[in-house]
């Protein structure tokens, strides 16, 4: 394997959650338990899991919006999180972010032009203006945007071409990897395809790397070249793509891919097991899974499995995969 | 928008931004009228003591309580004053009072909203700041306030500029927690929105995320208030002349003529109407201009 343009170790993000000043216990939210991947160059690394499972905040913590309660985070061989403001700016250059919700993630009173020439402004101040203009044209250009486009506002735009101007803000500084937080789930399903599909071009083109969280699994497939699938701030199974839906080790990763409807029909026939969401203030000592678990043991509830690599590769964290 | 575009233009030239606002702020019928009507008030106050022949302090004793005649279309008081004079000089004190009290609570109410809403440590203390002058009873504050620092003000700028220093902190430093509420939890809510990450992202530093990404999307309410904020202000001065504490007896203003003009009520009762009617118009003309501005700033109403 090649040395890994980002990689982290054992990150951990905790929220203290509001209390009241004078409450003894100081309840804390695990968002994050330990992640350690690494994204290899010009993959497309994706992660999935339901709602609440950190991987947004897995891709925020990566980007230096959250800084980790412990662990490391490493940018080509660099220890990025605890860097200062001077010594991050050359790496914010090389990493950018792409947000879940294009209405949100562009500001209302800034014209297009203004939008994506703040990061060049910002980050390579060497630049003059018409060095700023000519790439701010070239990156609309490579993102299909029309450059009669620079003048408008951002409400004067669809949803997906506002995350087209989303995306090319992103691609602005020539950056070398980019976290796209599902990108499409707030996009009509026709558009999505487009957007993965300039995603895809501009990888091809760019040579870029992606770190790509979603909740849809039909689109890891399409899109990802290993995926993690994340419950409750953990990494439960990290496999290639083929193989994770071809073998799927861990029960969690095969009750997601149940749950994935079929055009024959049949998957929503056997009805699941039912359960909850463990807490993930107050977290059971053993497997997070092990309460809607159909595998579940008694050694479940109690000892907690590591993420192991198993003879295919996979890696699981799972007592009973092989 | 009540009729289609004929034809589509085809090379439209690049709008400018203050045609927009412009065009937007005409649509506005009553914005229109309010900035038509304010402008006449201001520019009656200011250029009129130039062209009207009597000055706001001479005394006619001859011609006193006169009703409206053309030589004083607003008739005289009980020293024959002209009460056209004393209007238009009163008008410079009570708008100019207004305005600056207005700018001053505000940038107040602003920084402080801005400053509360943006630095979560900072939140708490500056809010409960914000309840504490909430709960202060406004004009009591106003009467020691005034008591306290007309003297050493007066001696040091003079009488006439010491009180208007002092009315216009007064009322500024007294009105500025409705904005810094508003405004914190519209900071509240934008400081979540993805754009703000977006600028984090990038290494944005807080002023300039202030400045840039903050402040231009709370413009909306800030107008709102600062209209709000300029009658109120005309009002609170009004109240302290009208209690004879604000400024010295034989200076007018729009407060100051009222409360002369309570005493003969029932004899001359225009004589409360004028500045009653001047004080209304101003603040219903500012309103509606406040009004207009917020639809025209707004690029999401504007070009719709």
């Amino acid at each position: 394997m090649t040395d890994a343009i980002v990689e982290t170790k054992g990150i951990e993000v905790r929220f203290p959650l509001p209390t009241h000043f004078l409450a003894r216990e100081k309840p804390v939210l695990h968002a994050l338990n330990g992640v350690d991947i690494a994204i290899q160059p010009g993959e497309s690394f994706c992660v999935v899991g339901e709602s609440g499972c950190g991987k947004t905040t897995l891709g925020r913590t990566i980007m230096g919006l959250q800084s980790p309660t412990a662990g490391e985070i490493y940018f080509n061989g660099q220890r990025i999180d605890q860097m200062d403001e001077a010594a991050r700016k050359p790496i914010r250059r090389d990493m950018q972010m792409v947000f879940q919700n294009p209405y949100a993630s562009l500001n209302p009173r800034r014209n297009v032009f203004e939008t994506l020439a703040e990061p060049i402004r910002h980050l390579m101040p060497e630049k003059t203006g018409p060095e700023v203009r000519a790439q701010v044209e070239e990156v609309l250009a490579a993102t299909g945007c029309d450059p009669s486009w620079q003048r408008k506002l951002p409400h004067e735009f669809s949803g997906g071409q506002r995350q087209r101007i989303a995306i090319a803000r992103a691609l602005v500084t020539n950056p070398a990897f980019i976290v796209a937080d599902e990108p499409i789930s707030a996009l009509d399903v026709s558009i999505q395809a487009q957007i993965l599909n300039l995603l895809d071009d501009l990888q091809a083109e760019r040579g870029l790397t992606y770190l790509f969280i979603t909740h849809d699994l039909s689109v890891v497939e399409h899109f990802g070249t290993r995926v993690a699938v994340m419950y409750l701030g953990r990494v439960m199974e990290l496999a290639e793509t083929d193989t994770l839906f071809s073998a799927p080790k861990h029960p969690y990763t095969r009750l997601l891919l149940d749950a994935i409807p079929k055009i024959e029909g049949g998957s929503f026939d056997n009805p699941r097991e039912p359960g909850e969401l463990p807490d993930p203030v107050n977290m059971p000592p053993g497997c997070p899974f092990a309460p809607r678990c159909p595998m579940a043991e008694a050694r479940c509830r109690t000892e907690r499995p590591e993420l192991r690599t198993l003879d295919n590769g996979t890696q699981a964290a799972c007592h009973f995969a092989e | 928008m009540t009729e289609l575009p004929v034809e589509p233009v085809p090379a439209k030239a690049p709008r400018s931004k203050r045609r927009d606002v412009w065009d937007q702020f005409k649509s506005h019928k009553g914005a229109l009228l309010g900035m038509f009507i304010f402008a006449v008030i201001v520019l009656g106050v200011l250029l009129g003591p130039y062209l009207w022949p009597y000055d706001a302090t001479y005394i006619d004793i001859r011609a006193r309580n006169e009703g409206p005649s053309f030589a004083h279309p607003m008739g005289t008081d009980q020293l024959g004053r002209d009460t056209m004079a004393r209007m238009m000089a009163g008008g410079q004190t009570s708008i100019s009072v207004g305005v600056t009290a207005m700018l001053l609570a505000l940038v107040l109410g602003s920084l402080i909203g801005v400053v509360a809403g943006f630095f979560k440590r900072l939140d708490g203390p500056l809010m409960r700041l914000t309840d504490l002058f909430l709960a202060l009873p406004l004009l009591p504050l106003l009467l020691v306030m005034v008591l306290l620092f007309r003297e050493p003000l007066s001696a040091t700028f003079g009488p006439e500029t010491g009180i208007f220093i002092l009315i216009v902190v007064a009322i500024g430093i007294t009105s500025w927690m409705p904005t810094a509420r508003i405004v914190r939890g519209d900071v509240l809510a934008l400081k979540e929105r993805e754009f703000v990450l977006a600028a984090r992202s990038i290494g944005t530093t807080n002023f300039r995320m202030i400045t840039r990404h903050i402040l231009p999307n709370v413009m909306s309410p800030i107008m709102v208030s600062a209209t709000l904020g300029i009658a109120n202000a005309i009002i609170t001065e009004s109240a302290l002349s009208f209690l004879g504490l604000g400024f010295p007896p034989d200076f007018p203003t729009w407060g100051r003529l009222l409360y002369d003009a309570t005493n003969y009520l029932q004899q001359y009762p225009e004589r409360v109407i004028w500045p009653g009617a001047a004080i209304s118009l101003t603040v219903l003309s500012v309103n509606y201009l406040g009004d207009g501005l917020r639809d025209a700033l707004d690029p999401r109403i504007r070009g719709r």
